[in-house]
């Protein structure tokens, strides 16, 4: 049965810097976590400061359900992410948890694409865990400005076959994601794309999904207030006109949405 | 436990503890939360006649010790409410009130009649402030004749309380509250939220798709605070104060400017048990002060 949403004070058990401004903490749940889909969120409270007022989201990274453990990927874009990505080991964090729909998951094995450009790369180590299960083919493109801004390769390799690009050429194919050989050579022998990262990089990877008849979910990433489906700041324009980012997504099917691609 | 309970017009709140309308969605969203029924009251979305796409995204943008939004009452339509939405409400056993709104007089009637007829909600909200639409809306809520104009229209087809929600965005908010009242208002509610404006200087541009939006938060605590003190001196009926309260104390002050009952806005997006807490910290309050009911406690500032 899918977790109900609640408002929970999560230990801090360990705060890893992976680089100059990605950190990896891990939470603690004193009870036994149910189950979480991959693309889920959890938004989390930081200090308050003059210029932090609202939760942040992030999504799930990593679960671990023997020990009830959550793990986050916190990249620092902002006054809000960099408080919360210095928060001591020990201390606690108030974090609203599991919200949104999480991604479609196959039923049979499938051979999938998993594309993240950014801190977009974040949920889709859980979808890796969990597609793994399903003994899925999994290829997984990761996408970064530079060799130091990509985090985390070895685990995304436990789960799949993984590949690169950076902007800078310092690390796999040079170029965007987009520019990466996958995508030119028999992009349809995947049955699925499940993509997450800056909104232009996945408007690209659903016009070459669309282009080849690959069904590609989406993870979108708009700004809220609440976080669960009362404030109707995050809307996205689809088919059936606005709807939430966080409650009727943050994972779209490509073609739900009015993307001009 | 101290006495709680506080009166709206023909409605008994089992304490002083309301959410602001387009804070709290239907309710059944914090049912995962808490139990709704701990609340006085609750104030569903605005609601209008025909269905409303709100504007394009973006509609909000995090400021100092607040935030602007500009929703633009997207809600599916009034008669939607109350085929899907109303018999999902039915279940709750505290008050139930819907806020109201229109772009014409004619509108805000037909809503409010759509609305009359369902037995279980207590009463309306009717919305004369809302900042964030093109026509009506706030329009209504910042002259004397025009707010006029809308309460007596609206209290012509609705029997139960009704409540006129005002704007902070005028001269002198006390003259439109007596304009309310002489036109039939069986409570105010203040305030709505405060015209603002959010620009990101790196590129130029407004963060609003609307370029302004209404303001809401702790930055606008002391206006909504002042407003009630001041419309508290110019009328009968009673006020519901409402303007970034987040904790207790916050709104023990608006009990002594002179609010009968509180509402509870954005705090329910940082904190979903803001409102359980407020109910429990003034109880707290009202006994360490040796205070045995709320209504002690209501216009009792000490000047």
């Amino acid at each position: 049965m899918q977790m109900k949403k609640s408002v929970q004070n999560l230990k801090v058990i360990s705060n890893v810097k992976l680089n100059d401004d990605h950190h990896l903490l891990q939470l603690h749940t004193p009870d036994q976590l149910e189950s979480i889909v991959p693309g889920q969120f959890a938004n989390i409270l930081a200090d308050q400061s003059q210029s932090i007022f609202l939760r942040r989201p992030f999504s799930i990274h990593a679960i671990d359900y023997q020990k009830n453990i959550i793990s986050i990927l916190i990249k620092e874009v902002g006054e809000g992410t960099r408080s919360l990505a210095h928060t001591p080991v020990n201390s606690s964090l108030n974090v609203i948890f599991p919200l949104g729909n999480g991604f479609s998951l196959p039923s049979s094995k499938e051979k999938v694409l998993l594309v993240g450009g950014g801190c977009g790369i974040a949920p889709l180590l859980h979808l890796a865990q969990v597609l793994s299960k399903g003994a899925n083919d999994i290829y997984i493109l990761l996408g970064a400005r530079s060799a130091v801004d990509l985090v985390e390769l070895d685990q995304y390799a436990i789960y799949g076959k993984v590949f690169t690009t950076t902007e800078d050429g310092s690390h796999g194919e040079k170029g965007f994601v987009t520019d990466h050989s996958i995508f030119g050579n028999q992009l349809d022998s995947f049955s699925r794309i499940y993509c997450c990262g800056p909104e232009p990089m996945m408007k690209a990877v659903a016009s070459k999904a669309k282009a080849n008849s690959v069904s590609c979910e989406v993870s979108l990433e708009n700004t809220m207030a609440c976080g669960f489906g009362v404030c109707l700041c995050c809307v996205t324009e689809t088919i059936q006109g606005h709807k939430c980012v966080c409650t009727d997504g943050p994972v779209f099917n490509i073609n739900q949405l009015k993307w001009q691609i | 436990m101290a006495d709680l309970s506080t009166i709206i017009h023909n409605i008994k709140l089992k304490n002083p503890v309301l959410t602001a309308s387009g804070t709290f969605g239907y309710g059944v969203e914090f049912d995962d939360f808490f139990d709704v029924n701990l609340l006085g009251g609750f104030i569903v979305k605005g609601t209008t006649i025909h269905p409303r796409q709100g504007n394009s995204y973006p509609r909000m943008a995090e400021t100092s010790a607040g935030m602007l939004n500009a929703v633009g009452l997207q809600n599916a339509g009034a008669q939607y409410f109350a085929n899907e939405i109303y018999p999902k409400l039915t279940k709750y056993e505290t008050n139930v009130l819907v806020n109201v709104s229109g772009s014409t007089v004619e509108e805000y009637v037909a809503c409010a009649e759509i609305i009359n007829e369902l037995d279980h909600i207590a009463g309306i909200e009717l919305n004369i402030s809302c900042p964030n639409v093109k026509e009506g809306g706030m329009a209504f809520g910042t002259s004397c004749p025009s707010a006029a104009a809308v309460v007596s229209a609206v209290r012509k087809v609705y029997k139960k309380t009704m409540v006129v929600k005002l704007s902070p965005n005028v001269t002198d908010i006390a003259e439109i509250g007596k304009a309310a009242e002489g036109a039939g208002a069986d409570s105010l509610s203040l305030i709505n939220t405060v015209l603002g404006m959010a620009i990101n200087a790196e590129t130029r541009k407004p963060v609003l798709s609307t370029i302004t939006g209404g303001l809401s938060g702790p930055a606008v605590k002391p206006i909504a605070l002042r407003m009630v003190w001041q419309v508290s001196q110019a009328v009968k009926i009673p006020i519901i104060g409402l303007g970034g309260i987040m904790n207790a104390t916050d709104a023990i002050e608006f009990f002594l400017a002179g609010a009968s009952a509180i509402q509870v806005g954005t705090a329910n997006f940082i904190d979903p048990l803001a409102t359980v807490k407020i109910i429990d910290g003034i109880d707290s309050y009202l006994n360490r002060h040796k205070i045995s009911a709320i209504s002690e406690l209501i216009g009792c500032l000490h000047l």
